[in-house]
Order: structure tokens, then sequence, then C-alpha cells
């Protein structure tokens, strides 16, 4: 347990690594959003992983990153196509940075230094790790954002359509007066900064 | 959309890295010192500009008309990585000079989302060639824009007396939130 703890946030892509971090401000307004994108980029990542660690033997060296991009996209173009089936509001929430998952650092990164040179298992076992990390520090930031940019945290909303259930908590019930500003591109910018700074001196104490 | 619009939108309020959080990688990696921060700039406009044409032409001439749409995020990913490839490869045989101080960051451009995020957002906004071409523009000049202000400004951030947890990394992501803040409020 105090492994997986100390992994989530001493070797996590996003705080530690500053990997991916494009998703990680896009679409974090809501908590639903932002633990679904997580979702996805575990899902890839272990996809990836997986395939890259199987074919590794057979690509040379020099085609390696055109390869592994054909494979990310091609997986990323299957998750856009079942998402845009079976739930097109969060389909849309994600706009562009559903396909953008293809440049994110952190699957691609993690093709080339680890699925590149171990075994399968390793490999999905890497990615995992990989992808747990990224889903929880989105969703933190996930968390943040709607709490004190709207006072709610959306549990599930988007994605109703498949599971059918519904929840918006209200957490401030008007008694603290939520600000937009954390709804906003910059208020993503800073409080990323303020969680990042507060994580690194956590890590220097410890 | 005018295209006078699209371009001053894209310029200052909706910035690519500011709005859009896109190309934040080479934004937090390369800003460290002004020259790099041209040159990144300069590779980029000329990759995403490029691009954003054949993007346009396959899209419109290939895709839609054999009813494969779906194909986009491969085939645009494609066209990118081979037009820098290519790119590197014209630039390192008849541009030595240029590819000396260029060389570094054009094989980084591929994995720039900036690039890949602009040719999306022409594709889903249904653009024009031509308003493609100035949303292209508009965001480049946005993001060498962005990328020279945030280079000085953090040369002289990186000099100050600050929390030693908050130094690099969150100090510049801060800088950056007090930044998109005042280009949304510009216009």
């Amino acid at each position: 347990m105090k492994k997986i703890f100390s992994y989530l946030f001493k070797e996590n892509p996003v705080f530690v690594l500053v990997l991916g971090l494009c998703s990680v401000l896009a679409v974090t307004t809501t908590f639903e959003r932002s633990y679904m994108m997580g979702v996805v980029v575990l899902v890839i990542l272990v996809l990836s992983n997986l395939i890259v660690s199987l074919i590794r033997k057979i690509v040379s060296e020099e085609i390696r990153i055109p390869v592994y991009i054909i494979i990310i996209s091609t997986l990323v173009t299957i998750t856009e196509l079942i998402l845009n089936k079976y739930s097109k509001p969060l389909y849309d929430a994600f706009g562009i940075y559903l396909p953008l998952i293809v440049v994110n650092c952190v699957v691609l990164g993690r093709a080339l230094s680890y699925a590149s040179k171990n075994k399968v298992l390793d490999s999905i076992k890497d990615g995992f790790k990989s992808g747990l990390g990224y889903l929880v520090a989105i969703s933190i930031i996930g968390l943040l954002r709607e709490l004190l940019g709207n006072g709610t945290i959306t549990i599930m909303n988007d994605i109703s359509g498949i599971t059918g259930y519904k929840e918006i908590l209200h957490i401030f019930n008007n008694v603290v007066i939520p600000n937009k500003l954390f709804l906003t591109s910059g208020g993503a910018f800073i409080l990323l900064g303020i969680v990042i700074g507060i994580i690194n001196g956590r890590r220097s104490e410890v | 959309m005018n295209i006078i619009t699209i371009f001053i939108t894209t310029l200052i309020t909706e910035n690519v890295i500011l709005t859009k959080f896109l190309g934040i990688c080479s934004f937090l990696g390369t800003s460290n010192k002004e020259k790099n921060a041209l040159g990144m700039g300069i590779s980029v406009t000329f990759v995403v500009l490029i691009s954003t044409i054949l993007t346009y032409l396959i899209n419109k001439f290939i895709l839609i008309p054999t009813n494969s749409a779906y194909l986009q995020t491969i085939t645009f990913i494609l066209v990118i990585a081979c037009f820098v490839q290519i790119t590197e490869l014209i630039i390192k045989k008849y541009f030595k000079d240029l590819y000396k101080s260029l060389g570094i960051y054009l094989p980084l451009i591929t994995t720039n989302c900036a690039v890949f995020g602009i040719i999306l957002t022409n594709i889903r906004s249904n653009y024009n060639l031509i308003e493609s071409i100035s949303n292209a523009l508009g965001s480049c000049l946005g993001f060498v824009l962005v990328l020279y202000i945030f280079t000085l400004l953090r040369e002289k951030i990186e000099n100050n007396d600050i929390l030693k947890s908050f130094k690099g990394i969150p100090i510049a992501l801060i800088t950056a939130g007090i930044m998109a803040l005042i280009f949304g409020r510009l216009v």
C-alpha cells in the first residue's frame, strides 16, 4: 500500500515528470470528464504497451517512432469510434483532446522507453502503473477545479446514457460562493502550478 | 467567419498555449533561452502552414469522397510525421546553417501537440482553405508571441527569491496562468 502511494506521488507522470499536460489542463472542467479521460488514457497506454512489446523484436531501430505512432493512433481511432457511438456527450466534451492522445507524451514515452525493451507482462504492468498515476493526477485536478469553480462534484452525467446512473453532488450549498476563475484556462494553470508546488514541497520533506 | 476575426481571436483571446493548452511541453521545455524560443516558433509555423494545406486537400479530395473521415486521426499524424522528416532532410542538405540552428527542434515537432491540435481545429470547425490558413497563421504567431514573452518573464523570475518547492515548473505554470487571464481580457 505504501509502495503504491509512494509511486503515485513520487513518480507520477503528471506531477513529477510533467508529461501530458494538455489534457490535464483542458478537459478537467468537471470531475467526470477528468476521470473518464484518465480511464481512456490508461486503457490506451496498457494496450499500446502490450502491442509494442509483442512486436519489439520485429521493428528495427530506425522506424520505431512512426510504427509506434501508427499503433497508438489506431487505438485512439478505435476509442473515438466507440465513444462517438455510445457516449456522444462525452465525445463532444473531449473535442480535439481525444485525438490529441496520439501525441500525449506519456503514451509515446512509455512505448519508447519501456515497452520496446521489456517482456510483455512487465510492459503491461508498466503501462498500468503509469496510466494509474495519470488517472489519479487528472482526477485530483478535475475534482479541485470543479469544486472550487462551481461548487459541485459531477460523479456521473455525460456517460449516464450507458450506465443509467446520474449524480451531481452539490457540496457548498451556496454557503461558500464558488469562484469561476478556476473553470477558466488561467485558473487551470494556476491551480496545477500550486498543486505541483505543494507536492514538490511534501516530497522534499519526506 | 471573417478571416481577420479568426486571425485576431486565435492570436490573442483564444491563444493556442494559453486557452487551448497546446504545445505546453515545448512551452515549458524550450523556453529557457530567447533564441531557442524563436527557433522553435519559426519551425512550428513552417510545419503547421504546409501541413494545414496538405491535410485540407487530403481531407477534401480523398477522405470525404471515399467516406472514410474516421481515418482522419491516423492520416493527419502520418502527414505531419512524414512532412517533418522531409523538411529535416531538405534543410539538412541545402540549408546547412539553418539546420545547425533549427536541427534539434525538428524531430520534436511531430509530437508537439500544437501542430496536430491546430490541424484538428481546422477540420473540426469546417474551415475552408483560406480560413484554415488564417487560423494556422494566427495560432502560430500567437504561439511564438506567448513563447517569447514567457521566455523574457522566466529569465526575470529565475533570479527572484521564491519558495524552493515552487522553483521551476510550478512558478512557470502560475506565471502562464496570470498571462492567460490577461490575454483573455485583451480584446
